[in-house]
């Protein structure tokens, strides 16, 4: 009712600094907009589109319709390297959380040398993964390595760790829930010192136990961080592969391998760019699919407020 | 001297105009090279490209160093792919398939400069996988067979004669078994033989089919023959090894930190490329010995290692400088001494002339083992999609050796995926 | 009985964090030790830098050093101006399509440069900036969660402060100038460290779009710097390792609480 008399000057007014806004906003934008489309957006097309394609050695690209899906679909490597993936992220991200848990509620306590302890829980953190990898070779190199030796000033045998399939995985999970532990400790840590004290205050005048007061009041209210920290840590499990190149290269027989690194290899190594295309479309395709996962049911609540 | 200088300029200009370039600007050429940088490897190859550079001013090389040979070939055609390759790289001499579907390189002999006589210099067995369709592709530089290592002192110890290696394939099962040594909790202390299976695992199989009298692949490079009954014999006589006789250690065995074993008496004896010689030589503590690998029905090695390869963007000029320097390099004393610093095989029968090559051997004749073994060596495995075709037959080699498959169910796996590739080339 | 349970959970809270110090611990070891004591543990080994020096020497890796500061004084400088610009024109300004190109930027948390390699290594040879360090930077220089993390604290700008110096006549850009940016630097910090951190570490990206020794930087150069297999051993290995974690370790154990405190803005958001 009131804008119909509005005269036609102010609107007129009003669409010129919508105008300016939006120029002004989209200037702003830029150069943001300009460098997702040319390195996010736009390699994703490019990558479904490339899928969809054959690129033979001679350079020549020609359509070939799901003839990549087929033959990724019937390669032993691919379903290898994709469970080896889910058992990978199986086991890092529950373990690491657990501890992070852990250590958090150990460093927020008035315990004797905390700063001490948040020091050594995140030391890992922030060293690269490749430093990282190389020590811990060293760590699990057959008879000499730190780990053999110390088995064997306890009576045990040694062991080829990273060459026996049945242990290499376990080895670089714990290497990796030794680096990543310490990052997740630090978000359940900013949660724990939201929970206000009145709360513990209270419950010990209720006569609660420490445990019973954790699992009732502690937990649910670290809820949606443990959520929060499973949902990176998920995603992380299928980005982490540096340490691939140092320790396994995969092996032995892929039993260590997984899809990043293994889309690396087929690029990079086997030079086809057709076939790790389509490997790619495979893991945007699980990204993805965390990721929608967390916006429907997770963000709901605290969706961009 | 000042007459000297000046003869110099002259030649020296003579060379530019012979080279076609017309100006006075020095050639650059960028070369790749599998080696890890900060080996003493990388230092040889710098102090060569420097004593090049002094006497060819024209010239400069720039030596690109990117890893293994693995690293090195992606590197090659990744930057390939991007528009910026080498102008001359050493890679896999197996890579040559895959190079020439890339269309990556030219032959060699059709580049003036390389004469018929330089390219009959070599031992042919060198050669061998560099010619394909009658031309001749690559020049053989750092090349290897692969040769048994043995602890002499460890040979005492067991009541063995360190003068005489194991020749056959059974006899290194019973002196391995000699070899083991066990500590009082009875863990092993020492094994028998350790022949490596990560990286390079294609290479030893071979080595041992061979010695069973089995090729594992055709002239063309299509066509693999990798579940062939002695092939599968070959990898069971491995498997055996481990699992079997106890002489070596079960899963697999890392090829990079094999020497270290060696070196440290974790192994009386092991499979390596002559490669390793002079890094053995120089780290042992104890008297080693080299032997050519034991017999099956025959003696027998593939032959290893990296050739040159000019690349087809590179210049004319550029090409002609290349082939310019790949003859500086092999030429026999470069050779000798090359072979020397490292163990690598020199490349020509006339560099094992020089003086002194005939010295070094007198006093370390161990260096002429891997070179007496070209005899009964084989060209090694190169097929198309040689990179992949390496990974799966590791993984065959690697899946059978850990026990997670038996070695004709791996080689039968490895024959039907190679086939899935290699049938584009058919 | 509570104060046990408080002495058997301290003891066990040090015994987990000296078992995550040990790798640490252990490296530091064998760098500064002769390598004859790499695998053997006896106090009275004489400590050397010669693992330092040979390492030093035997690879670039004074080089490898300048690149990779290189590359994370530039990429940290252009995520800053690219994500402030961003995130100031998504929490102050209303303009066609916003929420659609708010949630285009959001893709990039989910699906980050890292796992479009080989796409991205097109694009990057497409530009002709192979084996560059701009070329490492590139595919970062717009951060999402630059973005996200800055436009949350814009939002939170109480919006007196904008119109006290609309009203002193400050431009658009004087205000994100005078007003947001100083308001932010507790964000910026806590983004420059973690950012700063993830690219000093970065290693897949960096080891595809790199050849020479003028380009790599410290990650890369380590992982191609001597194997066993060509003779360089393990205590050199470990004083590379050491050198190329130094500093970001020094600058952690130095602002450690800044750290701390940084990772634990970031994350909350």
């Amino acid at each position: 009712m009131v804008s119909a008399v509005m005269s036609a000057v102010e609107s007129k007014a009003i669409r010129r600094r919508n105008w300016q806004t939006n120029i002004n906003a989209w200037l702003l934008l830029l150069p943001a907009v300009v460098l997702l489309a040319a390195f996010t957006h736009y390699p994703i097309l490019s990558t479904i589109y490339h899928s969809f394609h054959s690129l033979s050695r001679g350079g020549t690209s020609e359509f070939v319709g799901l003839e990549n899906y087929t033959f990724m679909l019937e390669d032993d490597v691919f379903w290898q390297v994709l469970r080896n993936n889910i058992i990978f992220a199986l086991a890092t991200v529950p373990t690491s959380i657990g501890l992070a848990l852990l250590m958090a509620v150990w460093v927020d306590k008035k315990m004797a040398g905390r700063s001490f302890l948040r020091l050594a829980f995140f030391t890992p953190t922030v060293l690269p993964m490749i430093a990282v990898a190389n020590i811990w070779l060293f760590f699990y190199t057959p008879g000499y390595g730190l780990l053999d030796q110390f088995l064997k000033s306890l009576g045990f045998s040694g062991h080829n760790w990273l060459g026996d399939p049945s242990t290499v995985m376990s080895c670089l999970a714990v290497m990796v829930v030794w680096k990543e532990a310490g990052f997740f400790m630090i978000f359940y840590l900013a949660a724990l010192q939201t929970i206000p004290p009145e709360l513990k205050e209270a419950a010990q005048v209720e006569g609660a136990s420490r445990w019973y007061f954790f699992r009732r009041v502690t937990l649910p209210l670290l809820m949606p961080t443990t959520l929060f920290i499973s949902i990176n840590a998920l995603i992380n499990s299928f980005k982490l592969v540096d340490q691939l190149v140092i320790m396994t290269k995969g092996g032995p027989n892929n039993a260590s391998s997984l899809l990043l690194y293994y889309i690396y290899e087929v690029a990079f190594t086997f030079q086809d760019t057709a076939f790790a295309a389509t490997l790619t479309v495979t893991l945007i395709a699980i990204l993805a699919g965390v990721a929608l996962t967390k916006f429907v049911y997770l963000d709901r609540r605290i969706h961009y407020q | 001297m000042k007459f000297k200088t000046k003869a110099l300029l002259t030649a020296g200009f003579m060379t530019l105009a012979s080279l076609g370039a017309g100006t006075a600007q020095a050639v650059d050429l960028t070369m790749y090279y599998p080696v890890a940088v900060g080996g003493p490897v990388t230092k040889v190859i710098d102090d060569m490209v420097q004593q090049f550079h002094k006497e060819n001013p024209d010239i400069k090389v720039e030596s690109v160093y990117a890893g293994n040979y693995t690293d090195t070939m992606t590197k090659a055609m990744t930057a390939m792919k991007g528009g910026q390759p080498p102008q001359l790289s050493v890679l896999f001499s197996t890579d040559l398939f895959t190079l020439m579907d890339e269309k990556a390189i030219v032959p060699i002999d059709e580049i003036p400069g390389a004469d018929k006589e330089w390219l009959n210099s070599f031992y042919p067995a060198f050669m061998e996988n560099g010619r394909v369709e009658g031309k001749t592709w690559s020049i053989p530089f750092q090349r290897s067979t692969i040769v048994l290592y043995y602890n002499k002192d460890a040979f005492k110890e067991a009541g063995l004669d360190p003068e005489k290696p194991p020749t056959t394939w059974a006899e290194m099962a019973e002196m391995s078994k000699k070899l083991v040594k066990k500590d009082a909790s009875g863990n092993v202390s020492r094994w028998g033989v350790e022949i490596p299976s990560t990286g390079y695992g294609y290479w030893m199989l071979q080595a041992l089919a061979i010695e069973n009298g089995q090729k594992l692949m055709n002239e063309a490079g299509n066509q693999v023959s990798f579940n062939a009954p002695k092939t599968v014999e070959a990898l069971q006589y491995w498997v055996d090894l481990a699992a079997k006789e106890g002489v070596m250690p079960k899963g697999a065995v890392e090829w990079g930190t094999l020497r270290t074993d060696f070196l440290e008496g974790k192994t009386a004896m092991m499979w390596h490329t002559t490669g390793n010689l002079t890094a053995v030589k120089e780290a042992a503590k104890f008297n080693f010995g080299v032997a050519m690998l034991p017999a099956k029905e025959r003696r027998g090695s593939p032959t290893g290692g990296g050739n040159f390869y000019v690349f087809k963007s590179a210049s004319p000029e550029q090409q002609q400088a290349a082939v310019k320097f790949i003859k500086w390099m092999t030429a026999p004393e470069r050779a000798a001494d090359w072979s020397i610093k490292t163990g690598y095989v020199a490349v020509t029968p006339a560099a094992y002339e020089t003086e002194v090559m005939k010295n070094y051997v007198k006093d370390f004749p161990q260096a002429l083992v891997a070179r007496d073994q070209l005899e009964h060596a084989v060209a090694e495995l190169s097929v198309h999609e040689n990179g992949r075709i390496y990974k799966i037959m590791n993984d065959a080699i690697q899946s059978a050796l850990t026990g997670a498959q038996t070695p004709q169910e791996a080689l039968d796996g490895a024959q039907k995926q190679s086939e899935r590739f290699l049938s584009r080339y058919k | 009985m509570r104060q046990k349970d408080h002495s058997v959970e301290t003891i066990a809270a040090w015994a987990l964090a000296l078992l995550w110090l040990l790798p640490l611990a252990y490296s530091l070891w064998s760098a500064f030790h002769p390598s004859e004591y790499a695998t053997r543990f006896d106090l009275t080994a004489p400590l050397t830098l010669d693992n330092f020096v040979r390492a030093w020497n035997q690879a670039p890796f004074a080089r490898y050093y300048l690149n990779t500061l290189m590359l994370v004084t530039m990429v940290l400088a252009c995520q800053l101006v690219i994500a402030t610009l961003a995130a100031y024109a998504f929490a102050r300004f209303k303009f066609f399509g916003r929420d659609v190109l708010f949630a285009l930027v959001l893709v990039q948390l989910m699906i980050m440069p890292d796992v479009l390699i080989v796409e991205n290594y097109r694009v990057i040879s497409g530009l002709n900036l192979l084996d560059t360090i701009p070329a490492i930077g590139l595919p970062y220089f717009a951060s999402a969660f630059g973005i996200f993390l800055l436009r949350q604290t814009f939002k939170g700008v109480p919006n007196e402060l904008v119109e006290a110096a609309r009203v002193e006549g400050a431009s658009s850009f004087g205000v994100l100038w005078r007003v947001f940016v100083p308001l932010g630097k507790t964000t910026y910090i806590a983004f420059g460290l973690v950012s700063v951190s993830y690219h000093w570490n970065n290693f897949l990206w960096p080891l595809i779009v790199t050849n020479s020794v003028e380009s790599r930087p410290l990650t890369v150069g380590l992982a191609v710097f001597g194997a066993p297999e060509t003779g360089v051993d393990w205590s050199v290995i470990t004083a590379a390792t050491v050198m190329t974690m130094a500093p970001l370790l020094l600058a952690f154990l130095l602002f450690q609480k800044q750290f701390v405190q940084s990772f634990m803005r970031a994350g909350i958001r």
